[in-house]
């Protein structure tokens, strides 16, 4: 059967790179006794796949993998396991059953949620300017950004790859941006570029970034977590 | 979340920010209110290299045991983060509290090989700690050594306030117990340093004096005081079920070099190699029982999540109930979809069977550590590895599928001759000819038969009958190697065979280290204010560093390394009894020369001296 597992990174597990955090979870899958697939052959690993890769340095509330499972009791109590073993600043929130004919998080991935925010001591004398005009940003047509590769750089606009943005009470931004391998825009990219507009310097330090969930197309073509495609088990 | 001690600026720009943040699956949390003693427990080297370490994970789980006492853990820092820290002027922390070294009470440094020397200094320095233990004050910590390296601490022993010589578990209570009660009073380290002398185990390197002959060799060794002993004994746990083990070892976030969980299955070895100093260190050979270590590898797998266990000791195939062992692994942890490691087993039968149920025969290679190329140098050397047990064992391999062999020798060993070394290309030939002779052509599927033989330059260890061999120098190991390297090319099968070497540079600065006596240490500290850190690490060692500093103090590198030594010369070490006497391993010295054999311990005792401890193989043998 397959479950799809959220969790929460936080804290200093923002250090631990996307790598690290698959290792993790095989461990700690190991750790709780949950009945895991394994393929073949002398070195056995878990059928695990996990959705949209984290950059180093972001905070989450809305992670999640998949995982092929020979049995499974309910969500709350493989919540309450895994949680038992976890690291402090990683949590699991849901476990969801999905449909047997489920596509992999890593491929239905279109969406995704981010608080952006101000940290102390950065951009203190322009914090008006910052909170004022980001609407303006916003009404723009298009919005250019030099994207770099390995081998190129590439004007993009990055436009119609934010879905939805506006200041949050919170004094920060929050946006919803593609996400996946079709569209993917990063919260920085876009912090970056609104600094540009403002003519104002853009330090990556500046900013911290919290990705609030993750979303796939529901059957409308609707934005739905990646949760919702599946089933509390009770 | 409390507070890390390095930024989030900092820890986005250098390499592998989770080397510094701590909080790893396992760890320990106290509260600082309710603990007496607070450890630092220090590996000189990067995190990956400490975290792999089985013998800080049983200090810590033994020392965090202890209610009144809070062990955390503190590793070099990078180069990177180095330079920041000293630029930003950021003290060494500990992991656990994210808080300054200095404020602990012990800084505990294992030293596991010479080459981390001027990484201790980096961490005295960044602690903010007085390099030399005689210019510390009531307020640093207490600086303890343990590890290998003590077995001859002297060319370090000045940054040393004291030394645990021997197994951790045996003496530390009571030198906690010391130090708590010293602190109930008005605090005096110096008075504590003398009571803590008195510990067997316990070496206070301020507390003796040294002396010298006008050849610069040592002409007396003193305790300053007539309570403090002569002689420091070496601490060994003789009843391996009172050895606690940690059942549950830390679990670092990011890929160590042994990311595995380890079983530690016996300490010692019964070989007695007379090139190797952990065969004499770690006499007697004691083994962990076989129900101990069953529950033991069940527990850590359940508490860590590791996907693959591994066996340590020196020799695991002396582990009398290893085949139990192994079967018991095979099947528990293949029903856990765990991998089994197995450390280099002596190959026969029996380990080719265990080997092709754990891994893929395609893919691994067989190693064999025959050390000299010819039977009469692996006499000399006391390596009870013969050429039929190679030959044999090779040719069964190659039955069982395998077709990659690696064979490992060393170079420079004393009384070799050319012949000796002609013949690590002579047995690299004929265990592929016997491939060839062995494996019928249909057979041979999956590549073709690969040997590869590489040599490393033997460096005299302390506490070993090579303890009086003169080291070769750099340019006689170079010939050597280059003879053997065109005797390679000389084989009918030379396609099928490789051969290399280590370059040496760095075995030599190792040579001078091992057996280094006091005079030493204004160098180590010379080479680190010149920047000499990581020396471990061949992309930071700069030879031209040390032979400079060498040369201010007007100390000859050779007086460490090929001098031969005077059968009555007094060692810096020999102030440690290690159980094996001098007389024992002088006897060995001899019966090398003359090429004579010695029996392990299980054959017969030879009478090294450590069976005064009345424990391990030593009674096994007169059961």
């Amino acid at each position: 059967m397959k479950l799809r597992i959220k969790y929460a990174k936080t804290g200093r597990l923002k250090f631990i790179g996307h790598l690290d955090v698959m290792r993790y979870f095989q461990k700690a899958i190991r750790r709780a006794g949950l009945d895991v697939a394994y393929s073949q052959g002398f070195n056995p690993h878990q059928l695990i796949t996990f959705a949209a890769p984290l950059g180093l340095g972001v905070t989450s509330e809305g992670e999640y993998f998949d995982g092929e499972f020979h049995s499974a009791t309910t969500t709350e109590d493989m919540v309450n396991r895994l949680n038992a073993v976890m690291a402090e600043d990683m949590r699991v929130l849901d476990v969801r059953l999905l449909p047997d004919k489920a596509k992999t998080a890593m491929a239905v991935v279109s969406a995704s949620d981010y608080l952006v925010s101000v940290r102390s001591g950065y951009y203190a004398t322009e914090t008006d300017r910052l909170f004022g005009h980001f609407q303006d940003f916003l009404e723009q047509k298009q919005i250019e950004i030099i994207k770099k590769t390995k081998k190129s750089e590439q004007l993009t606009d990055i436009r119609g790859m934010i879905l939805e943005a506006h200041i949050s009470a919170a004094q920060s931004f929050y946006m919803k941006l593609a996400t996946g391998s079709i569209a993917n825009l990063k919260p920085e990219l876009v912090m970056e570029a609104y600094c540009n507009f403002l003519g104002i310097s853009y330090d990556p330090f500046g900013f911290q970034v919290h990705r609030l969930e993750t979303y796939m197309d529901g059957e409308q073509g609707e934005l739905i977590s990646l949760a919702a495609a599946g089933d509390i088990l009770a | 979340m409390e507070k890390l001690a390095l930024s989030d600026e900092i820890l986005m720009t250098i390499e592998k920010p989770a080397r510094y943040i701590g909080g790893e699956i396992n760890h320990v949390k106290k509260d600082l209110s309710q603990v007496d003693i607070r450890f630092a427990m220090c590996f000189p080297d990067v995190y990956e290299i400490g975290m792999s370490h089985l013998g800080i994970q049983i200090l810590y789980d033994m020392l965090n045991k202890r209610a009144d006492t809070w062990c955390e853990r503190v590793y070099s820092p990078w180069v990177d983060l180095d330079r920041v820290m000293r630029e930003q002027k950021i003290p060494l922390f500990a992991l656990e509290s994210q808080t300054p070294i200095k404020a602990f009470d012990f800084l505990g440094i294992t030293l596991q090989y010479e080459m981390c020397y001027t990484n201790i200094l980096q961490v005295l320095d960044l602690s903010g700690i007085p390099l030399w233990a005689s210019e510390r004050t009531e307020d640093d910590p207490i600086v303890i050594g343990g590890g290998p390296c003590t077995y001859n601490p002297e060319p370090i022993a000045d940054f040393f306030d004291m030394f645990y010589i021997g197994e951790g578990e045996v003496v530390y209570d009571t030198l906690l117990d010391l130090y708590k009660e010293c602190r109930k009073n008005v605090w005096d380290r110096a008075a504590f340093l003398r009571e803590a002398a008195k510990i067997p185990g316990i070496y206070v390197p301020s507390l003796y004096n040294v002396g010298y002959h006008p050849d610069g060799t040592i002409s007396n060794f003193t305790p300053k005081y007539e309570d403090i002993p002569q002689k420091i004994t070496k601490q060994v746990v003789m009843d391996m079920s009172d050895a606690t083990y940690p059942e549950k070892p830390l679990v670092p976030f990011i890929k160590v070099t042994q990311d595995r969980a380890v079983l530690e299955v016996m300490r010692g070895c019964i070989r007695g190699c007379r090139f190797c100093q952990a065969g004499m260190i770690y006499r007697p050979v004691r083994n962990r029982s076989l129900e101990d270590l069953k529950r033991y590898a069940v527990e850590i797998i359940e508490n860590t999540g590791h996907e693959e266990i591994s066996l340590s000791s020196l020799s695991s195939s002396d582990f009398t109930e290893l085949p139990e062992l192994l079967n018991f692994l095979i099947e528990e942890m293949g029903e856990r979809k765990v991998n089994i490691s197995l450390p280099s087993l002596r190959i026969d039968a029996f380990s080719l069977d265990v080997m092709s149920k754990v891994q893929d025969i395609r893919r691994t290679s067989l190693t064999f550590a025959p050390e000299a190329g010819t039977q009469k140098q692996r006499n000399v050397i006391n390596k009870g590895l013969t050429e039929e047990d190679i030959i044999e064992g090779a040719r069964q391999a190659f039955l069982g599928g395998w077709n990659k062999v690696k064979l490992y020798f060393m170079l420079s060993q004393p009384f070799e001759t050319y012949d000796d070394i002609a013949g690590i290309a002579d047995l690299s030939e004929r265990i592929a000819e016997v491939y060839y002779d062995t494996v019928p052509k249909e057979e041979r599927t999956g590549g073709p038969v690969s040997i590869t033989a590489s040599a490393s330059f033997f460096v005299p260890k302390p506490f070993t009958p090579f303890q009086w061999a003169p080291m070769d120098t750099m340019e006689s190991f170079q010939e050597k190697a280059h003879f053997v390297k065109d005797r390679f090319r000389e084989q009918l099968n030379k396609k099928r065979l490789r051969f290399t070497y280590h370059s040496a540079d760095v075995s030599l600065l190792e040579g001078i280290l091992a057996r280094g006596d006091r005079r030493l240490a204004p160098v180590i500290l010379e080479v680190y204010k010149n920047g000499g850190i990581f020396d471990a690490w061949s992309e930071f060692y700069s030879h031209e560093r040390w032979m400079k500093a060498f040369e201010n103090h007007n100390l000859d590198p050779e007086f460490y390394l090929t001098r031969e030594r005077a059968e009555d010369e007094l060692f810096p070490w020999d102030f440690i009894d290690i159980g094996v006497t001098k007389r024992f391993l002088l006897e060995e010295w001899h019966r090398a020369k003359e090429g004579r054999m010695t029996p392990n311990c299980r054959m017969s005792c030879s009478g090294c001296g450590v069976a005064k401890w009345g424990g391990g193989v030593c009674i096994e043998a007169k059961n």
